[in-house]
């Protein structure tokens, strides 16, 4: 079996500027809060977070066509953790995947956008993820899969630092390694909070870097909310010679851009009041916020 | 204790059964049998369809898979003991247009990765090939390793195929007839030397359908896995006492094929036993009840011959067979006391 890959459509354009990404990550979160708004509630604290990692994805690391998720030349994106379906729509509707119009729908009866991310439902959604250390099992056969096809496409599997709770996400780390999958790329999205409250509580995973680097995985870890070290950290976990894994683990801040939300006490589902979404929808007018200088790792 | 027995002089000191490996073989003295029928049905497989892949959780020797990762090293994905990413990985290299045979023992396909076969295969309707040695009460060596209720749990599942083989010739059909199938399927596995009886019928597996092997005046036995062997067996046994014993052998318990089970036990006056070598709850025999009662048919007599709804101990197979009713001599004494 082999791969036709041609150049996507996307690769003609100019190449993304930091200043293009960091507007495109603020349109994401525009995009997630009024989403948030539709449904009265929804994970906008997560997709906050998570928006300029899905930019920097988006707008210039992944090769997909808008026209055509299936397009067996894309990049394949897993969202492991599929309760960040609203940030993925945002970002998926940001990318011409899918029509703003559905927006309206997210969370109601026969929409395509339903809470938790279903494959059979929504055009670029890839797995059906939201049983939580399932994504990275997935992309170790996707990523074998490619590599027999001779393709040269990557596999970006997103997860929750929650997920390092489970098992599997440790079985599948040393099996990638195993394999020599270096086209496959996870992202952890840390941002200190899972179900019961911080991780740090929860269940330990620090020194996390170092963890995954015993496992045998080229780690990056940087404040995922500052896209030029975001876009700087992947580029270089492209590059990176070897046959091993690549994971970029990003230090993200639940609420981003939205201060009244980021200096909310912090929980899992962050209560937004109802008269609430458009004061978060004013706070995103403002222009994209430059990186916060030495908050990189 | 029965002292009487015990102190009768002429009584021979009991013979103690040893458990022996975890996989001894089911195949009775002096039967016929063929070694390795999955993997070898697998690898000429793979020789025609080149989307074949197969994938084991450290259990390549232990399932037959061994036979094909030989001949198609290219093809074959070692996961390690691990059935979550057995079963994740199996349903990523499904997304990528291949057809993966995932192998390991029935109790860690079943019970362990219970939640990734669930979601990332089934719930996508990837055609992921699950082979599960091991099924029901097919090793000594305790619950660790006895998968008594896992057609119950494949069987609930939504959307899955669930297949229980009878011998190596069902084996060796069958594998081309799960792949050619669209979804996923978990099918039992017996490996090893696995008995060959049913070219004597003249036998031809056929993926939903259930086929009657013999019929018989008397009793019906509606059956399925080794079970068939066991109840053919029985009816050539019973014979001998002027028994006239059916068999009606149902390879696949899901989608079960109702139609042809209702017919034959709509045949009045004969005695049904559905059985099983799994635990009387949720598997064929259930199934078949549920069937009838559906379609208002009530046999003279109904019982179910499976496991019992327990922990089953641990000792020489043919001691357990024996102790829970299933070997042929068991088996047919239990008929023999419903008939009564």
């Amino acid at each position: 079996m082999t791969a036709v890959l041609e150049r996507p459509p996307q690769a003609d354009a100019a190449p993304a500027t930091l200043a293009a990404l960091q507007q495109r990550a603020q349109r994401i979160r525009r995009l997630a809060v009024r989403m948030g708004e539709v449904q009265g509630q929804g994970y906008v604290g997560q997709a906050l977070g998570i928006a300029d990692v899905l930019a920097a994805l988006y707008g210039e690391f992944l090769q997909y066509d808008p026209a055509e998720p299936k397009w067996e030349g894309r990049d394949r994106f897993l969202l492991s953790c599929g309760h960040y379906a609203i940030a993925l729509y945002a970002a998926l509707i940001e990318a011409g995947v899918i029509p703003e119009a559905e927006l309206d729908t997210y969370g109601s009866d026969d929409s395509r956008l339903p809470m938790s991310g279903m494959a059979q439902y929504t055009p670029g959604m890839e797995i059906s993820g939201g049983s939580l250390g399932q994504g990275l099992t997935i992309a170790v056969g996707m990523a074998l899969g490619l590599k027999q096809k001779a393709s040269d496409r990557w596999v970006v599997n997103l997860m929750g630092d929650g997920e390092l709770d489970e098992g599997s996400t440790w079985e599948a780390a040393q099996a990638a390694a195993h394999h020599g999958l270096s086209n496959l790329l996870a992202i952890v999205d840390a941002n200190n909070m899972q179900a019961d409250g911080p991780c740090s509580g929860v269940m330990r995973y620090e020194p996390l870097a170092d963890k995954w680097a015993a496992f045998g995985w080229i780690v990056r870890r940087v404040d995922g909310n500052d896209l030029a070290a975001v876009r700087q950290a992947l580029a270089a976990l492209r590059a990176a010679p070897g046959s091993a894994p690549r994971i970029l683990i990003a230090d993200t801040k639940l609420g981003r851009g939205v201060p009244f939300l980021e200096s909310r006490d912090k929980a899992h589902f962050i209560r937004v009041e109802a008269e609430e979404w458009a004061l978060a929808l004013a706070a995103l007018d403002t222009p994209a916020q430059a990186p916060v200088p030495g908050a990189a790792a | 204790m029965n002292t009487a027995v015990a102190n009768a002089p002429a009584a021979a000191p009991k013979v103690r059964l040893k458990t022996s490996a975890m996989i001894a073989s089911i195949a009775g003295e002096g039967q016929r049998t063929t070694p390795a029928p999955f993997g070898h049905a697998l690898a000429a497989l793979a020789e025609q369809r080149p989307d074949i892949v197969g994938l084991t959780a450290d259990l390549a020797k232990y399932t037959d898979l061994h036979i094909f990762a030989q001949q198609q090293p290219q093809r074959f994905f070692q996961m390690g003991m691990a059935e979550q990413v057995l079963m994740g990985a199996a349903a990523g290299l499904a997304h990528e247009g291949f057809v993966p045979f995932a192998t390991t023992y029935a109790v860690f396909a079943t019970r362990r990765a219970y939640d990734f076969i669930h979601q990332a295969i089934s719930e996508e309707g990837l055609p992921v090939k699950i082979c599960a040695a091991l099924p029901g009460l097919t090793t000594g060596y305790g619950p660790s390793h006895q998968a008594c209720e896992d057609l119950a749990l494949m069987r609930a599942m939504p959307g899955m195929t669930v297949i229980d083989p009878c011998d190596a010739l069902e084996i060796e059909q069958a594998v081309p007839a799960i792949a050619a199938h669209a979804g996923p399927v978990y099918m039992r596995l017996l490996r090893g030397q696995v008995p060959r009886v049913l070219d004597e019928y003249n036998y031809q597996f056929e993926l939903g359908r259930a086929k009657l092997l013999r019929d018989g005046r008397d009793v019906l036995i509606v059956s399925t896995g080794l079970m068939t062997m066991r109840a053919l067996e029985v009816a050539t046994a019973l014979a001998a006492d002027a028994v006239d014993v059916g068999v009606l052998h149902v390879p696949t318990l899901k989608p079960l094929d109702e139609a042809t089970i209702v017919e034959a036990c709509r045949r009045e006056g004969r005695l049904v036993v559905v059985a099983e070598n799994h635990t009387v709850i949720g598997g064929l025999g259930e199934a078949v009840s549920s069937a009838l009662m559906r379609a208002r048919v009530m046999p003279t007599r109904f019982e179910l011959a499976g496991l019992p709804d327990a922990y089953l101990k641990a000792g020489a197979l043919p001691t357990l067979h024996d102790l829970y009713g299933i070997s042929r001599d068991a088996l047919a004494a239990r008929i023999k006391g419903w008939l009564v």
